[in-house]
């Protein structure tokens, strides 16, 4: 049996206190907070090994350049992957950029299109958006169903032979939806379409096989899952990496530079122009390693204990709205909902002064919000420090917000 | 500042039963705004009598604060000259923090001392992403009448 009550204690942030109340930390679908663990790993790397990697000739460089090639090799085994297919990134974000640039632009037209759900997050929607104006392409999205999830026959009713890659979430930041990624992969191949899948909130929270989800790509970051921000993790299948082209071009990327061209370095270094993160990818190995210390079952366990939790108290709470499946099954703890009419932006302000830290807009999801047909949601996010108090303090500071808002 | 005293009866009346929402039959200037942060909306016209305003209408959506603040800037600048409003204005951005103006002068104790219900909004600058919200109509009336 885990010991969460030491998990949390892991975390020194989570020990403060705002505006006069225990902090309830409910937003690790934005960030999530670290453990000491790995703060620790950052400043030991700062303290005793700081070098620029793959460039000096002398041990100090060499020694950094082991532990980030060592920080790819753990982002490889945590995801069931091979080293040389995990590419480092500034983020979930650069990722799918990298993708954009390296592969879209080159290989669409006009007459092809890409193919999104109506849940995705701006950062698997905004760089087609690119790739389409340049390529004139043509973008399409699934709808969802009345209960959050992904309306699989409107999916298949919408894949033809035209469409060229597949865009889908593994899990919705906003409803918390797993989705069916295998299904979904499995055919767009049939069609000869390519699928990328959106990972920032699935690899955090639950045991991903790359090869299990049929993806080409995949796409996560490093700061939701207990690592620092600046880095975040591309993979891909190894025979469409090395087609692809850069994104970026720089140093470090290339095996010779001439005057009339230049030539690129072998996957994945020709992915990873200029100095890449190496500090982050130490912290994000130590990150790793304190969740396979947890077990990413147990996480995955005890964080679906928390969602029913919340849901339950939720659904308790008169004129409360989630958005999303009501049950914790094939769902992640990013609990979208609206209280009355109270703005969610009333709401988070309102809660923030018992010290219960949420969400409130749109979530980078602006299609998802006006599909729902509203401007904005609150949002409540678990991860594995978070208890069942938290929870409590966020039911309470609620109850209050009502009372501020009823009709004098 | 306590949440108590944010959320300010005035700013819930305000927000609750907004004045100045019935749409003009006139309209001699308007302009929508909107906060992308937050989604709130706001759409005003304004009728003129001369430079005097001598019809608005406010309306929109989104939080209590964007929504009270659009709702009592209408009621402080009705029969107000553009000169009026302008210095209404200023001493409500002053007193939010959102510029910094010489033109204007307040009490420094008291800067939204003469602006009546408006002065509920001081609270908000204890929340700096929310100033915005309460600053969105006033951009927005200033963009309808100097466009
Ligand atoms: C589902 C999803 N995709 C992509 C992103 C983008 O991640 P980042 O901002 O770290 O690049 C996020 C986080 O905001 C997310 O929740």
């Amino acid at each position: 049996m885990t010991d969460w009550a030491a998990i949390r204690a892991d975390f020194p942030i989570l020990s403060r206190e705002m505006n006069g109340y225990p902090l309830a930390y409910l937003d690790s679908a934005a960030t999530s907070q670290k453990p000491q663990a790995v703060l620790d790993a950052i400043t030991d790397f700062y303290s005793t090994t700081n070098a620029n990697v793959h460039r000096g000739a002398y041990s100090l460089a060499d020694e950094a350049t082991r532990m980030y090639e060592d920080a790819r090799s753990t982002v490889a085994r945590f995801i069931g992957a091979q080293s040389d297919e995990i590419v480092f990134t500034r983020g979930a974000t650069s990722a799918f950029n990298t993708v954009a640039y390296g592969w879209a632009l080159r290989h669409l037209t006009e007459d092809d299109r890409i193919l999104l759900t109506i849940m995705e997050h701006h950062a698997n929607i905004v760089p087609w958006q690119l790739v389409a104006d340049l390529t004139g392409c043509s973008i399409e999205f699934v709808s969802i169903t009345d209960t959050g999830r992904l309306d699989l026959d409107d999916f298949h009713h919408l894949l033809d032979e035209d469409v060229k890659l597949v865009g889908a979430s593994m899990a919705s930041n906003v409803l918390g939806t797993i989705n069916p990624i295998a299904e979904i992969a499995d055919a767009a191949h049939q069609v000869g379409a390519l699928v990328i899948a959106d990972a920032a909130q699935a690899v955090p929270h639950m045991s991903v096989n790359v090869y299990d989800t049929g993806a080409d790509w995949i796409c996560f970051s490093g700061h939701k899952m207990l690592g620092p921000t600046g880095i975040g993790v591309l993979w891909g299948r190894p025979e469409i990496l090395d087609e692809m082209e850069p994104a970026e071009g720089g140093g470090e990327m290339i095996t010779d530079v001439r005057l009339d061209g230049s030539t690129w370095a072998a996957v994945p270094h020709k992915f990873e122009a200029g100095t890449p993160p190496f500090a982050q990818a130490v912290g994000l190995k130590a990150a790793i390693d304190y969740l396979e210390a947890v077990g990413m079952d147990e996480v995955e366990r005890r964080e679906q204990e928390l969602t029913e939790y919340a849901l339950k108290s939720m659904a308790g709470v008169e004129g409360l709205t989630v958005y999303g499946p009501a049950t914790a099954q094939d769902r992640v703890g990013a609990i979208s909902f609206s209280l009355n009419d109270i703005h969610p932006h009333d709401l988070a302000t309102i809660l923030d002064q018992r010290g219960v830290a949420i969400r409130a807009g749109h979530h980078c999801a602006r299609p998802l919000a006006r599909s729902l047909n509203v401007p904005a949601t609150a949002r409540a996010s678990l991860y594995l420090y978070n208890q069942e108090s938290d929870i409590d303090a966020l039911i309470g500071a609620l109850a209050e917000a009502k009372e501020l808002f009823s009709v004098a | 500042m306590s949440l108590e005293e944010m959320y300010r009866e005035v700013i819930l009346d305000h927000y609750r039963n907004p004045r100045n929402r019935d749409p003009l039959d006139h309209v001699d200037a308007t302009a929508e705004g909107n906060n992308p942060l937050c989604g709130d909306e706001v759409t005003i016209e304004v009728g003129l009598d001369g430079d005097t305003v001598q019809a608005i209408s406010v309306r929109g959506q989104g939080c209590s604060i964007s929504q009270a603040s659009a709702s009592m800037m209408s009621k402080a600048v009705l029969g107000k000259t553009e000169k009026e409003i302008a210095e209404i204005t200023d001493t409500f951005k002053k007193m939010m923090g959102v510029i910094e103006t010489d033109d204007v002068v307040v009490d420094e104790e008291r800067p939204g001392a003469t602006l009546g219900d408006l002065e509920a909004l001081q609270g908000v600058r204890k929340f700096p992403v929310r100033i915005k919200c309460a600053d969105l109509a006033w951009t927005t009336l200033e963009e309808a009448l100097n466009p």
